[in-house]
């Protein structure tokens, strides 16, 4: 995928809630590299896994999470088997997360500087104190904040300025990747681009490889230069955005690329039918099949592997090697969720109907 | 051409008082805005947060009194109505709540939120009744009864209580639906579905819905016509075409070029001027356009006061000097502005 060196390896990589009604796979098979400097998108809705992915990664995964398979090699050195020790060493100066919501988990009693600093000395000690100042100083103008955010407080700042700062805070220590997990949910579409500009430039700047996962694509589209898809836990699909965009090759990315509203042209709306697989009671073979509109026996008795389908992309469906492309969606293809119940008419209403 | 839901200069300004402006909030500026009886129409007000456009919508859905100005229901002043009046404007005029947590007493099982307004206005004659009508109403919006009754929303998605939420505005068979963000929470693949139901609404049950977001692109695909606010003024109004395709005021020439589009070949420019990261807080007692602060195209004029709504296009007006060439768009005239198709309303006056 990449030419330059690969800096993170996720091989195979699973991940499973212990809860009262049995165990669920969050994670399952997960299987990717990112090159250094490269900027990859993840893909996925609610349920995907992508939360789950992102931490258990860095390793910042919670009871009752529990990565039961897999490996993860961070700068040509296994990461998953590292003790408590080595890990804390390399998170924030090898690999750093940017979590959910992180503009909200800022200490709201403590300056930002402070904060930033915490993170500098949590990591190295307190040796670490010679140059702090000028630390901070240079960990907010990579984020593009000035140097008199340091003495402000989380509330005096505006929404895409608290977002910053968590990045300042998560990359003080100059990682090699960067694992952002919808880093501008919560913001406006113009702050929103402020923010992923930001979060290029500092990816430039440090030359780190970054993962953004989201479930925007509009998003990843501008930022990212390839992009994987989740669902029910596993990638569907990977690669080049551009390739993705023109020509999807799961079903799961067709239909999802579908639903996305344009400014091009007013279309019919379309969603996908149906709600994602219970990760409880995953369905034997694929877990789309259930609202695959190609879905035929094979799948659904047997789960398809990511296989190469196309120069650089790779998918997971039994469509291939047969076909070269998705065929047309068949007719018979509903993309109606909603059955057309109509109301008891209402008086006055009924007789709007009909212009 | 009669009004079904009209605001009339309305201002709602928080905090403060005669002798502390400097802690007034001005949440909504002196803003006239209507939608036509005749035809259901489905309108967007878009904006960032802190543009005013959930204290507009809780202005006409007669959950805030404005400071000043007055809103119109059918006619009849909403602060003025009897309570007969007052419960059918209730019915007719429902809302689709934003957070789809909040809206939901977490003591009671969601059946309550669908169960109250059919007690409320008398909609259902039997218990049998009113179980038929929540679970086509849950069923219209993509849930499945036997999944989503008789659970608390704590076990339920955003995505769902948000549905939920659709389901209840549908269930009192309303004239208006205020739809404050209805599918900010949900993914993009069933957020078409539920925004494609809304359209069907509006189309083949006569619902006007006023549709209030920051997402331009929804805005675009299902709207006639938009109203843009910032900071509780109207920027720029008119047909949805219009105003997202060739936008006119610097504002909204912002908001359209920051949207994320799914295509490489269209990407965000490397730059923005840096006036644009500027907080935009909220307003004060101010003269002057309240862009200015941030507008790469800011003249002397516009520090001074603020523009009127100039009419550069027959269907489109901006609230912006550059256009000062253009005639003037009097609130009287507001009718003419928007998309032929669709007969909703809109005006400002500053």
């Amino acid at each position: 995928m990449s030419t330059e060196r690969e800096i993170l390896q996720v091989e195979d990589l699973r991940v499973e809630y212990a809860t009262p009604d049995g165990p669920v796979r969050a994670v399952d098979g997960v299987s990717f590299s990112l090159g250094a400097g490269e900027r990859m998108g993840l893909i996925g809705e609610s349920g995907s896994g992508k939360t789950t992915l992102g931490t258990a990664i860095v390793r910042l995964h919670r009871p009752p999470a529990r990565i039961t398979g897999g490996r993860i090699t961070l700068d040509g050195r296994d990461f998953l088997g590292a003790g408590e020790r080595e890990l804390r060493q390399r998170r924030m100066r090898e690999i750093a997360l940017i979590p959910q919501a992180a503009m909200n988990s800022l200490n709201p009693v403590m300056r930002i500087g402070d904060q930033v600093a915490d993170g500098i000395l949590a990591h190295e000690g307190r040796g670490a104190r010679r140059g702090l100042g000028e630390r901070v100083t240079l960990a907010l103008a990579r984020v593009g904040l000035p140097a008199g955010v340091a003495g402000r407080y989380p509330h005096q700042l505006s929404g895409g300025q608290r977002q910053r700062a968590a990045m300042a805070i998560a990359t003080a220590l100059q990682p090699k990747v960067i694992i952002a997990d919808e880093p501008t949910s919560a913001l406006d579409v113009v702050v929103q681009r402020q923010v992923m500009l930001t979060l290029g430039r500092l990816q430039q700047g440090l030359h780190a490889a970054v993962l953004l996962i989201g479930h925007d694509m509009g998003l990843i589209a501008q930022f990212a230069e390839t992009v994987g898809v989740l669902y029910a836990g596993r990638l569907v699909e990977q690669g080049p955005v551009d390739d993705i965009l023109d020509q999807p090759r799961h079903p799961y990315t067709r239909l999802l690329i579908d639903s996305l509203p344009t400014l091009d042209d007013k279309k019919a709306l379309r969603g996908i039918p149906g709600l994602p697989p219970s990760l409880l009671n995953l369905p034997a073979g694929c877990p789309f099949a259930p609202r695959c509109p190609y879905a035929f026996d094979r799948c659904r008795h047997e789960s398809p592997i990511l296989q190469p389908v196309a120069p650089r992309q790779q998918a997971a469906c039994h469509l291939y090697p047969q076909h070269a492309t998705l065929p047309p969606l068949p007719a018979s293809s509903t993309t109606e969720a909603i059955p057309q119940v109509a109301p008891p008419a209402a008086e006055g209403v009924a007789a709007k109907v009909g212009r | 051409m009669s009004a079904l839901l009209e605001v009339r200069n309305v201002s709602k300004v928080y905090g403060g008082s005669v002798f502390r402006t400097r802690d007034l909030t001005v949440a909504v500026r002196n803003l006239s805005y209507s939608i036509a009886d005749e035809a259901a129409s489905i309108t967007a007000i878009a904006g960032e947060s802190g543009s005013g456009k959930t204290t507009l919508a809780q202005l006409m859905l007669g959950f805030l009194e404005p400071t000043s100005g007055q809103v119109f229901y059918r006619g009849r002043d909403v602060a003025r109505m009897s309570p007969a009046e007052r419960r059918q404007f209730r019915r007719e005029v429902q809302p689709i709540f934003q957070d789809p947590y909040e809206a939901f007493n977490p003591f009671y099982r969601v059946d309550h939120v669908l169960e109250t307004p059919l007690k409320r206005f008398g909609l259902a004659s039997s218990r049998q009744e009113a179980r038929r009508l929540m679970e086509e109403a849950l069923e219209r919006v993509g849930l499945r009864p036997n999944e989503t009754l008789g659970r608390f929303p704590h076990q339920l998605s955003g995505g769902q209580r948000q549905r939920i939420g659709v389901a209840r505005a549908l269930l009192c068979q309303p004239r208006v639906i205020v739809a404050d963000e209805p599918v900010s929470m949900v993914d993009a693949s069933l957020r078409a579905t539920i925004l494609a139901s809304l359209q069907t609404l509006q189309r083949d049950f006569g619902i006007s819905i006023i549709y209030i977001t920051h997402d331009l692109t929804t805005a675009y695909q299902i709207c006639q016509n938009i109203v843009v606010l910032y900071l509780g003024t109207v920027a720029e109004v008119g047909s949805v075409e219009r105003v997202i395709r060739d936008p006119k005021h610097p504002y909204t020439q912002l908001l359209v070029s920051s949207i994320p589009v799914a295509d490489r070949r269209r990407r965000w420019g490397e730059d923005l001027p840096p006036e644009a990261d500027a907080p935009s807080g909220p307003a004060g007692a101010q003269s002057g356009c309240p862009f200015a602060p941030r507008c790469p195209a800011v003249m002397d004029v516009c520090r001074q006061s603020p523009p009127p709504l100039f009419r550069p296009d027959s269907t489109r007006a901006a609230a912006c000097y550059l256009h000062h060439a253009a005639p003037v768009l009097e609130a009287a005239d507001v009718a003419t502005v928007f998309d032929h198709h669709d007969p909703g309303s809109v005006a400002s006056t500053v």
